[in-house]
Order: C-alpha cells, then sequence, then structure tokens
C-alpha cells in the first residue's frame, strides 16, 4: 500500500482511505449513514453538536467523526451500545432544552436512536420571544439548537460583518447582537447566509414567518417590502 | 457615569495592541468604573481593532466582567462544598438582610452588589469571599463574616504549610512571601545557563520521572521535548494558575509563598524549550498571589535574574502576567489559550497539542504551578534525588490541599506512598467526628469510604483503586455532611462553569443539576438518568471538564445508592 493511503476496519467492513481523511469521509464512502448536526460543508468543522461520535478501538472516549482523522488499522464502530447511549442521551437531552418541531432532521434522529421525547421532565427550556426587529428575516432563539454556524458566516467563515456573537456561557449561552441592539442597529448587511445555514426553524425569512402567522398578502407586503426608489416616484 | 479623561487614560496604554489585550483592558475599565459599558466596548473596538459583538460575547462569557453599573463594592461570597459546611450559605442571607436586598444584585444606593461565587481557592479559611472595590484592587477575604465584608479592606491570612522535609513549601512560611534575598540566587537557573545545554536540562526532568501535577499528570519533560522539537522559531512556556477546582488551593500557597521558586521553574522550562516569552495566566479570584508575583518578577529583574542578559548570559526572559476573569473552563490548557488570545475561554478540538499549535498557533509547553515549581530542586540536586522520593511511578513529593471535616485544613506536602489514612491522621489533626466520605481529586472527583481510606496516595495506587489526585485536593465529610446538599452544590459548580460549546457537557450540566436539585424527591428512573448523563457527557464531551463532570455524581450513585432513592 502506497503512503497516501491507509486501511482501517468500519463496522466490520475493511476501507481504504487517503491519508488525513476524517472517520465522517471514511463512513460515506463505505455507505455508512453519521447524523449530523453542527456540520456544514461551508463552515468551519468544530466538532460541537458530538452527535457524529463513533468508538475507534474501544477508546476511553468517543471521537467526533467530523473532524476526527482516520488512524491506520483502527476499528471503527458507528452503531454499537456507548455510540447509540450518546446520540440518543444527546438527542433526548436537546429536545428538553429546545424547540425541535421544525427541525425534521433532528426529528428523524429521534425517531432512529429510539430517543424518548419525555426523558427528562421538569427541565428548563431555553424560551425567549420571537424577535422581529428587521424587514427580511426573524429570529426564534427557542428554536435554536447553537450550532454556531451563524455565528460563522457572519465572521471569518463568510461575511466578515461580525454582527453577531455568543452570549453568556453553559446552557444560558445565547446567540445575539452587541448589548442585543437591534439588527437594523448591528453592522448586519442583511446577505442572508445566517438563514440560508440554520439547521432549525430558528432563523427564518420574515415572508415565510409572516405565511405562518396567516398574514394576508397585503400585511406581507407592508412588513416585508420597500418602496423601490427606481420607478417609484 | 463616565469620566472621559479616566477612559482615555485607561484606553491609552492599548493603542497598537491588538485582540490578545482584550481582557487586560477589559479588566482595566472595569477596575475604573465598575462595569464594562456600551460606550466603552465602542471605544475599546476601535483601540483594538476588535468587533463589538466579539466584545460583548467575551465580557458575558467570564463571570468577574459586568456589562451592567454595579455598586461601589462587589462582594461575591464562596458557595462550595467546604465554605457551605461553615455557613456560607447563612452569610449571604445576612449580608442582602443588612442591606435591604431581597436576594442576590445591587442596592439601590448603588454602593454595594452581593453574588455567590464558585470556589475561591481560600478553603483553608472558609468561609472565604472576594471584596472588589471600584478604583482598588480587589481582596480575597478569609473567615469572612457579614460585619467584615461591609466594612473591612482587611485580608491579611497566614498560610499553615510545610516542615523540614519540604522539597516545595519552605519551613519558615511567615505571613510574608519569601524575598529574593531569602529565596537565594536562582542557583538551579544559573547552574543551567553556564553548565548545562537545554537538552540537558530536559534530560534530567525527563529522568527524574516528574510528572504533571495540574490533574493530567503527563510526563513534563516529554512535554518540553515535543516543544522544543516542533517546528517554528517562536515558542512560549505557559504556566497554568488558573487553579479553580472546588477545595484546591496548593498552588494559590506557592504562589503566595514562595514566588522566586515558580519564577526559577518557569525561567528553567522556557531555557530548556527555547523561548524567550512566557506566560503565568493567573484566576481572576487570586489577586493576593498576583500582586505577589508582580512584585517578585520586578525584583528579579532588577537584580538581572530575570529580563535581558540574565546573569550577564544571552538567554532573556519575559515573563508575563495574565488575569483571568472568572472561568473554571479557562484551566483547560487550550481554553487557557483562548483566554490570553482575547477570546471567550472554549476549548479548542485536540489535536493538534499544544506542544505542536499552542499559544497564538505556536508551539507551546503549558505546564501546571506545582509542576514548574519542582524543576529548580531537580536541576540542583539531580533527578537521582527526585526519584529516590516517593514511589516507583510517583517520584517526588506532592502537595494536597485539604479541607472539610479535618482537625487542620491546610496545604500540605507528601511523599507518595503514604496511606490515606494516615494523611489524615498525622498531617491534618485527624477527622473531626466520625468519618462519613472522602471526596478525592476535587469537585471532579471519586468517592472513598470509610473502609478504603488505607489507599496509599501515590498516582498508581489510586488508580488501581478507580479513584486518582486530580487536582490534588481532598475534601473531608463526616457523619453531619448532608450529601445531597454536596452533590447538588458539585452540580450546580459544573452548570455553572460548562462553557457551552459542546451538546453532552453544555446539556448534560443542566439535566444533571435538575435532577440532584430534586434528590429529596427523585423521580423514578432519575438514576438511570444521571447514568446516562454522566456516561454520555464523560464519553462524549469535547475537554477534561466535560469528561469529568459526572464522575462524582457517578462515583455516588455506586458508593452510596441510598441517596438517591426516595425516602421511606
Amino acid at each position: 500500500m502506497s503512503d497516501d493511503k491507509i486501511k482501517l476496519t468500519l463496522d466490520g467492513q475493511s476501507i481504504t482511505v487517503p491519508t488525513g481523511a476524517t472517520l465522517l469521509e471514511a463512513a460515506q464512502a463505505a455507505g455508512v449513514d453519521i447524523p449530523l448536526i453542527c456540520y456544514h460543508e461551508a463552515t468551519s468543522p468544530n466538532g460541537l453538536c458530538r452527535i457524529c461520535v463513533v468508538d475507534v478501538d474501544g477508546g476511553r472516549v468517543l471521537q467526533p467523526a467530523c473532524v476526527a482523522e482516520c488512524g491506520a488499522d483502527t476499528r471503527v464502530e458507528t452503531r454499537n451500545e456507548r455510540v447509540l447511549r450518546s446520540r440518543r442521551t444527546i438527542l433526548e437531552m436537546l429536545n428538553a432544552s429546545v424547540n425541535l418541531e421544525q427541525a425534521p432532521e433532528i426529528q428523524d434522529m429521534m425517531t432512529d436512536y429510539s430517543a424518548d421525547d419525555e426523558r427528562f421532565p421538569d427541565a428548563r427550556r431555553r424560551e425567549s420571544e420571537v424577535i422581529d426587529d428587521n424587514p427580511f428575516y426573524v429570529r426564534d432563539y427557542e428554536q435554536c439548537v447553537l450550532c454556531w454556524r451563524c455565528v460563522q458566516v457572519c465572521a471569518e467563515d463568510a461575511q466578515f460583518t461580525f454582527a453577531l456573537t455568543l452570549k453568556n456561557r453553559g446552557h444560558e449561552t445565547s446567540v445575539a447582537t452587541a448589548f442585543d441592539i437591534s439588527m437594523t442597529e448591528s453592522p448586519c448587511v442583511f446577505c442572508g447566509q445566517c438563514v440560508g445555514v440554520c439547521p432549525t426553524g430558528a432563523l427564518k425569512p420574515k415572508v415565510e414567518w409572516g405565511m405562518e402567522q396567516g398574514w394576508s398578502s397585503e400585511e406581507l407586503r407592508q412588513q416585508t417590502r420597500r418602496k423601490r426608489k427606481k420607478g417609484s416616484e | 457615569m463616565i469620566a472621559e479623561h479616566d477612559i482615555d487614560a485607561a484606553l491609552d496604554a492599548y493603542r497598537g495592541r491588538g485582540r490578545e489585550a482584550l481582557l487586560p483592558a477589559l479588566w482595566d475599565l472595569q477596575r475604573a468604573h465598575g462595569y464594562i459599558s456600551p460606550e466603552n466596548v465602542h471605544r475599546l473596538s476601535h483601540v483594538l481593532r476588535v468587533p463589538e459583538a466579539e466584545i460583548y460575547g467575551v465580557i458575558g462569557f467570564y463571570t468577574l466582567f459586568h456589562d451592567q453599573p454595579t455598586g461601589r463594592r462587589i462582594i461575591r461570597v464562596c458557595a462550595d462544598p467546604t465554605c457551605a459546611l461553615v455557613g456560607a450559605d447563612e452569610i449571604l442571607h445576612g449580608l442582602c438582610d443588612r442591606l435591604g436586598l431581597s436576594g442576590e444584585g445591587s442596592t439601590a444606593d448603588g454602593e454595594y452588589t452581593v453574588e455567590h461565587s464558585p470556589c475561591l481557592g481560600m478553603c483553608d479559611y472558609a468561609p472565604a469571599a472576594l471584596v472588589s472595590d471600584r478604583g482598588e484592587n480587589d481582596i480575597a477575604l478569609p473567615n469572612a463574616t457579614v460585619d467584615a465584608l461591609l466594612d473591612s479592606r482587611d485580608g491579611a491570612y497566614f498560610t499553615r504549610a510545610g516542615d523540614d522535609e519540604s522539597v516545595l513549601l519552605d519551613p519558615a512560611l511567615s505571613a510574608a512571601p519569601q524575598t529574593l534575598a531569602a529565596y537565594g540566587d536562582y542557583r538551579a537557573l544559573r547552574r543551567a545557563i553556564f553548565d548545562l545545554s537545554p537538552e540537558e536540562v530536559i534530560a534530567t526532568v525527563e529522568a527524574s520521572g516528574l510528572i504533571g501535577r495540574g490533574g493530567a499528570a503527563f510526563p513534563t519533560g516529554l512535554k518540553w521535548k515535543f516543544t522544543r522539537g516542533a517546528a517554528g522559531d517562536i515558542k512560549y512556556v505557559v504556566c497554568n494558575a488558573d487553579e479553580s477546582e472546588p477545595g484546591t488551593f496548593k498552588d494559590r500557597v506557592l504562589m503566595e509563598h514562595r514566588p522566586h521558586l515558580l519564577l526559577e521553574g518557569i525561567a528553567l522550562a522556557s531555557y530548556a524549550v527555547g523561548t524567550g516569552k512566557a506566560y503565568i495566566f493567573i484566576r481572576g479570584e487570586y489577586p493576593k498571589a498576583t500582586a505577589i508575583l508582580d512584585c517578585a518578577i520586578q525584583e528579579a529583574e532588577a537584580a538581572s535574574v530575570l529580563g535581558a542578559g540574565i546573569m550577564g548570559s544571552d538567554f532573556a526572559l519575559d515573563i508575563e502576567i495574565r488575569r483571568g476573569a472568572g472561568a473554571y473552563i479557562c484551566g483547560e490548557e487550550t481554553a487557557l489559550f483562548e483566554a490570553i488570545e482575547g477570546k471567550r475561554g472554549f476549548p479548542r478540538m485536540k489535536p493538534p497539542y499544544p506542544t505542536t499549535f499552542g499559544l497564538f498557533g505556536a508551539p507551546t509547553a503549558v505546564n501546571n504551578v506545582e509542576t514548574l515549581c519542582a524543576v529548580p530542586s531537580i536541576v540542583n540536586q539531580g533527578a537521582d534525588w527526585f526519584k529516590s522520593l516517593g514511589t516507583a511511578e510517583s517520584a517526588g513529593s506532592k502537595l494536597i490541599s485539604v479541607s472539610g471535616h479535618v482537625g487542620q485544613p491546610g496545604v500540605y506536602e507528601i511523599q507518595p506512598g503514604i496511606t490515606l489514612r494516615s494523611f489524615l491522621d498525622d498531617y491534618c489533626g485527624g477527622v473531626i467526628g466520625e468519618l462519613k466520605a472522602v471526596l478525592m481529586g476535587g469537585a471532579a472527583g471519586t468517592f472513598l469510604l470509610p473502609d478504603e481510606i488505607d489507599v496509599p496516595l501515590s498516582f498508581e495506587d489510586l488508580r488501581a483503586a478507580g479513584s486518582s489526585f486530580g487536582s490534588g485536593a481532598i475534601m473531608v465529610f463526616n457523619q453531619s455532611t448532608d450529601l445531597r446538599d454536596l452533590l447538588r452544590r458539585l452540580g450546580l459548580f459544573f452548570q455553572h462553569e460548562s462553557c457551552g460549546k459542546c451538546f453532552p457537557c453544555q446539556l448534560g450540566t443542566q439535566r444533571q443539576v435538575e435532577i440532584l436539585e430534586r434528590l429529596d424527591a427523585p423521580r423514578a428512573g432519575d438514576r438511570e438518568r444521571l447514568h446516562d448523563i454522566g456516561m454520555t457527557m464523560s464519553e462524549a464531551s469535547i475537554c477534561g471538564l466535560g469528561h469529568t463532570a459526572g464522575i462524582a455524581v457517578l462515583s455516588a450513585l455506586e458508593k452510596f445508592p441510598d441517596l438517591f432513592e426516595a425516602e421511606e
């Protein structure tokens, strides 16, 4: 075997991958499904949702497939008991804090991993009002899973606008502008990239949101359309 | 109330600097004004060229920074296990009553703000509090009372430590830090610079068997060898002085009493890995140790044992102190780098490891205070001498912070191999009352039962017993202790200190404390819930905080199963 390829075993299959390939790439090549929440091809991977963890050689800790590189001659298991417990528990804990009604991929994972949607009764939910402060999109942080993608594309991953940041820490973390100023007061240029990468219903075009609220077409136009400079005179 | 000239003065010193200066600048603003206002964030944004949203995010990450006006005196009372045993809650309530507050918060006259705090590392003087007066340096107050917290600025205390066989501690301790004259002329550093190559220093430390005292027990010589051998012209040494594990205060005692021992250790590490720049990252709750180290650096530079052209050689070293701002996570080495770089203290993914990609992306040797303090004597007296102390796998001496129900809480230097029983009896003045449990290794530690205390205190014996030195903390609890309350406080600590980056820890520390708060009336299935949470945090989190945030609870599930059953 040449130096630029390595061999490993994944769920019993013997596979060969390029050196430096991630476990996720290896699994995809082998046709093995790995669940993903925070990972997005357009953003720097942070390996933070941990839903993609896999077991490598029965190591003390599980490895995030999205960022961990394949090791030569390792034995990787993507659905053993340890992996299933972590994935199921992460989903159950997430569901207890966040409104996942508009996150169909995560809903499917709940089914796939037999996650009990009432596993953690009396849990503290992350609650907030819908923020409707601009003509383009609304923010509903009750649906935010803290994948960080919106903050990343607003910053160094794409736009270098830095309208968004993370506020507080731990379970109290939320996405916010500086001192919670409105988007119109912030440096936001309404590029829409944050809306594009949001994996749940937390960021949503205002038209879509207005339709959900049952607005009439007249209300939609009043709320979201500005008079065009050209041709309006 | 913002005095324009003050702001300019506070920020002028930062012109030309970048994001790395963010935490020091925020400290200066807060000391001057009591909080960091939107106007000052706006100005700071221009001075450091850091977006306002990023600065706001950093302020919100560190609990000692405030973005709302505070009282002229901020009083933070420790609410963690050791202080709770001696009435910390009553002091907090007493303060609120006296000031007419219904709970934590600020008085209407703008004079006082009262908060609870995670462990202040003063467990030998419980209950402890941190007092911050606007415009003044902070002080840590020992043996706090309501009267003292409202009136006093007297933070004087002795630290009881050291005996004739001490290597790290000075047998002749007093209330004052050891001066350079009393410490002597950095003899090990002189020997290294003039007689030994950096490789020889590393070989000596490697042969000594010294392993890290911060908790992870990594071989120190190997870490230095990796750092020296890593590609790159710029390298750093970082001293991790962010000791924040509840029940742990050994590093504080070392810094407050033997600052030059630490500085010489840092200088030896810097010479060995090949750098002229080292940082000490010290937790914000240690104002006294910070001031003492600051003086000691000036003293050492004046005597040419630090600074440019040390002892007439061409080895130069600048040691810079960086003050943390209330975040236990910054004791995690990569989160610590992020804090020095002026960011939220999120742990990075590893690999890459600090020895190849550390502070500012450069190869970095990051070592605990106690580890660095062991180095001068190793260079002076040799690897064989160091190995002759302790046990086969636990060379040298080891510091233990002991608190709770013992006759004499404090920091003790032991030779590994003695049993926990003899440590408690012979060093700490014995257990007060009847022993119920020992929490070994800190808040992220494991419980030992009264019939398990014959375990020898060494890295290998503790590992075999399913325990560890952890941060070097031993908390002792007698029959009067409410273990459910203890677990609840441990749970609150981790919930408060989780950085929020990875889902298992961000969500797990919250779910865990919700269950620990109802232990008196548990729901069916709570044991299984706690087990799944603990295992998921241990196996799937990003960093050591998450990996250990459920350890004490998992240990209690095994050792004290009755705690999790409904009372009859």
